[in-house]
């Protein structure tokens, strides 16, 4: 057990950053740490295919270096990821500057509440 | 000739990028636009259909790279269906939101994105492109969800948001477990090379449960739902028609594709849990959505609980493998897009002219507005399963795949879902067609004003959002009515279809 968390420490790091998250989503009131809480369980996904590409002493994918090499395909996949997760970001942000205006607060519970009297 | 396939994708998006340049140009310029781009998009869905159900699969290998290393398209009976349904639905909604709006050019913009994911998720044979596009689609339809005016929308939106990106990313992490035990990505792939991996393999079986999960979110299966009737109740009209009708629906095909397509019914015959599991996700979900639908007073919210229930139903078509229940999940799919989004969209117009949006409003209706009133009255019908509406052959078809399979507990489940479905739309008919329009909301004003105490906190919101009673357009009817007859009217197509769909879903079960 402590063998594979010493040398798996990278899924460990990705299961505490799903964790912390989700926690922050569900736990946190103030929507804009929400929307942070999105980024760092996307962030914890993305280590998570980074990490699986990994090969203890390979090197980059490039043509002019000697094999082994680590896996590319994860890191463009994961790239794409990171594109959508910004794309996710801005449109969250810009909800958040409209509600902002529209009811001058930031509170979760304050504007669901808002949402379950209609 | 198969160079047609990526044009149902490119067709929308650069409909979409012309939509916002021509508002540079003039604004409120979006909808003509959208309109021959969809009209477009259409023509090339049907000849995609034409060729995959009577000519069989078309395959097509984007940017010349080997199957399995690019991404492939592909479109069989299946994808040719929900092709066609979700051209069919954009451009019906677009004839019904001229008048109704929203007008802006973006929003137009971000409905055609949003037309363009929809297809991309449809006709995809690679996992990770439907990731993007599954986002795609989402990022769009938070757009056209929050282009409703004021807060109601966006705070709806924003959670919307919140909640599908969980999903999506889900699946994203479930893609990445598959991923690590075959090395590949695509779907045709993935299930010869997951099946050699090993299917009760505790890696497979998470992946499995990943992506299920994720897609679960989308489609807002109980108790997963909690985004769906807020961001279906607090859009613009035109919207929650689009959405309702197209969104989950989408969804709820990737759903089929993945179970089906990658994992295979031998995943499931080796793990009977997993099956077991979205039989009772389906029956948690018919029994809990229907009773929220009861609960509810304001009519679309009521609707979009309804969508929870009808779900409900495709995913136990799903969970039976059963060729029957399949073909009746396809049905159902179908069915309920058209019959939702026209109840969606009749609501729409209802509010529109008279004011009313909540349960009783409703009251003698028939009077006021005869047209809405049968329309959602046909709607309704059809929605509960009387026969020979399209509601009540999809309905059958799972039913007797139930049966088939000696399934008796969802059989049981499925035949009172009708009852269920009834206790909610009953409401709704008994009040349009056989009570009197009480004295205070005899003139539309009084309605409304009614509707924007009981059902807006946000002062002015609902003022803002309903355009002044009376401009309800012919096109608006006219969608409307073609929603309920379509409705009734598939029904009898049913069994004809079912035979050319038959050879698409014999593969997907063998």
């Amino acid at each position: 057990m402590i063998d594979v968390i010493a040398t798996r420490y990278y899924y460990l790091a990705t299961f505490l950053l799903l964790g912390v998250g989700t926690y922050m989503m569900i736990g946190n009131r103030n929507i804009v740490k929400k929307v942070i809480g999105v980024n760092i369980f996307q962030t914890g996904i993305f280590l998570f295919f980074i990490a699986s590409a990994y090969l203890e002493g390979a090197n980059p994918p490039v043509l002019t270096t000697e094999a082994p090499h680590v896996s590319p395909l994860p890191h463009v996949l994961i790239l794409t990821a990171i594109v959508v997760g910004v794309s996710l970001t801005a449109v969250a942000l810009g909800l958040v500057v409209r509600i902002y205006d529209e009811y001058g607060t930031l509170d979760a519970d304050t504007l669901w509440e808002v949402r379950a009297d209609e | 000739m198969s160079d047609l396939v990526p044009f149902a994708v490119a067709v929308p998006i650069v409909g979409s990028v012309l939509a916002l340049l021509a508002g540079l140009v003039r604004s409120k310029s979006g909808w003509p636009v959208a309109v021959v781009a969809s009209a477009v998009h259409v023509g090339v869905a049907a000849e995609l259909a034409r060729r995959a159900l009577f000519e069989g699969t078309v395959r097509y290998v984007v940017g010349g790279f080997e199957v399995p290393y690019g991404i492939e398209l592909v479109v069989d009976g299946l994808s040719a269906t929900v092709l066609g349904l979700v051209a069919v639905v954009s451009l019906g909604v677009l004839a019904y939101a001229r008048v109704a709006g929203p007008r802006s050019n973006p929003f137009y913009a971000a409905y055609l994105l949003l037309v363009a994911g929809l297809t991309g998720l449809t006709i995809t044979g690679d996992l990770f492109n439907m990731y993007v596009f599954l986002e795609i689609t989402g990022l769009a339809a938070y757009v056209v969800v929050a282009s409703g005016d004021g807060g109601r929308s966006a705070v709806a939106a924003l959670r919307y948001l919140l909640i599908g990106t969980v999903g999506a990313s889900l699946f994203l992490l479930g893609l990445g477990y598959a991923y690590i035990a075959t090395g590949t990505l695509n779907m045709g792939d993935l299930a010869t090379l997951l099946a050699e991996y090993g299917h009760t393999t505790t890696l497979v079986q998470t992946a499995f449960a990943f992506v299920v999960v994720g897609l679960l979110i989308k489609i807002a299966v109980f108790p997963l739902h909690t985004w769906q009737p807020e961001a279906y109740a607090a859009s613009p009209d035109s919207v929650s028609g689009l959405i309702s009708a197209l969104v989950s629906t989408v969804s709820a095909y990737a759903l089929i594709r993945v179970v089906y397509t990658v994992f295979t019914p031998e995943f499931l015959a080796a793990n009977p849990l997993a099956r077991d599991l979205l039989g009772v996700a389906a029956a948690v979900s018919i029994v809990a959505g229907s009773v929220l639908a009861v609960a509810q007073t304001e009519v679309k919210r009521m609707l979009a609980y309804s969508s929870v229930a009808q779900y409900g139903l495709v995913i136990a078509g799903v969970s039976l493998v059963n060729e029957t229940a399949m073909i009746g999940a396809l049905v159902h799919l179908v069915g309920h897009a058209i019959m939702k989004g026209g109840l969606f969209l009749t609501a729409g117009l209802v509010a529109t002219a008279t004011g009313a949006r909540t349960v009783d409003d409703y009251e003698g209706l028939a009077e006021r507005l005869p047209a809405g009133a049968t329309a959602f009255g046909v709607l309704a019908l059809a929605m509960v399963g009387i026969p020979p509406a399209v509601g009540f052959v999809g309905k059958w078809y799972i039913a007797l795949g139930a049966v088939e399979t000696e399934s008796w507990v969802l059989t049981a489940v499925i035949v009172g879902s009708t009852l269920l479905t009834l206790a909610y739309f009953a409401r709704l008919v008994e009040r349009m067609f056989f009570r009197e329009t009480p004295v205070a909301a005899g003139d539309a004003e009084a309605a409304r004003d009614d509707a924007d105490v009981g059902a807006d906190v946000t002062a002015a919101d609902g003022g803002d959002r309903l355009p002044a009673p009376g401009t309800v357009s012919l096109g608006m009817y006219a969608v409307v009515v073609a929603a309920a007859a379509l409705a009734v009217a598939l029904g009898a197509a049913v069994f004809e279809y079912a035979a050319l769909v038959e050879p698409t879903v014999t593969s997907l079960l063998s």
